[in-house]
């Protein structure tokens, strides 16, 4: 046996249930999972990595759209696996799609935030798309499989 | 078929139809619209995620 230098996998899957607190935490009301949900943004919006928190400002509008967006459903709890003595991932996605129902939305969008409604509305992740409009009709956003190589969200070490 | 448009419900036996697919590594998008003479009158789009931001993390060593 040896030792190896490695960060523990299952400390990637507590990065995402909050579990280990290296500075000041907000205080939560309650052990249950978080509310996150999925806004939309124009293609001439700037939304990406310096994004902090939710914004109306770039975010589309239009016939059955609710600024903020739409929930996020997350049934399945983060997960986390090894890859090797040194490496692994943890990893999260919406266990259902995403979808906006009989919306119009005339102008250009080809992005969705995901952010945390129950924390202050803070940014969680940027995916981008081919720019779309809808009319009269739906949009819907499927994820893609979750696992440690495909999730929507995945924190790895190798 | 009836299809939710900007005029409210069309039978499809009315209406130009007119599909896409955008293929790639990020998405697989499919659409479909349907127009009315020269006017649009219902577009609606599914995209299914390909590809996902990726965070790598590292330690340091000590020493």
């Amino acid at each position: 046996m040896a030792n190896t230098q490695s960060m523990c996998t299952s400390f990637l899957g507590e990065l995402m249930t909050a579990t280990h607190n290296f500075g000041v935490a907000p205080t939560r009301a309650t052990t249950t999972a978080d509310a996150f949900k999925g806004a939309l943004y124009l293609t001439t919006a700037t939304i990406n990595a310096g994004t902090t928190a939710y914004t109306a400002t770039g975010e589309v509008t239009g016939t059955n759209y609710t600024a903020g967006g739409v929930t996020v459903t997350n049934a399945t709890a983060p997960a986390s696996a090894n890859s090797s003595v040194t490496a692994g991932t943890a990893y999260w996605t919406p266990s259902a799609s995403i979808v906006y129902t009989n919306v119009t939305l005339s102008t250009a969008f080809d992005t969705v935030l995901i952010y945390n409604s129950t924390q202050s509305n803070k940014a969680v992740s940027v995916h981008t798309f081919s720019s779309q409009t809808i009319t009269a009709g739906n949009f819907a956003l499927t994820m893609p499989t979750n696992s440690s190589s495909t999730a929507l969200l995945r924190l790895s070490t190798t | 078929m009836l299809i939710n448009t900007i005029h409210g419900l069309m039978d499809d036996s009315l209406l130009q139809k007119k599909e896409g697919v955008i293929d790639n590594e990020i998405e697989l998008t499919t659409w479909v619209e349907y127009w009315l003479n020269d006017e649009l009158v219902h577009r609606s789009a599914h995209v299914t995620l390909r590809t996902s931001p990726f965070t790598q993390l590292e330690v340091a060593a000590i020493g």
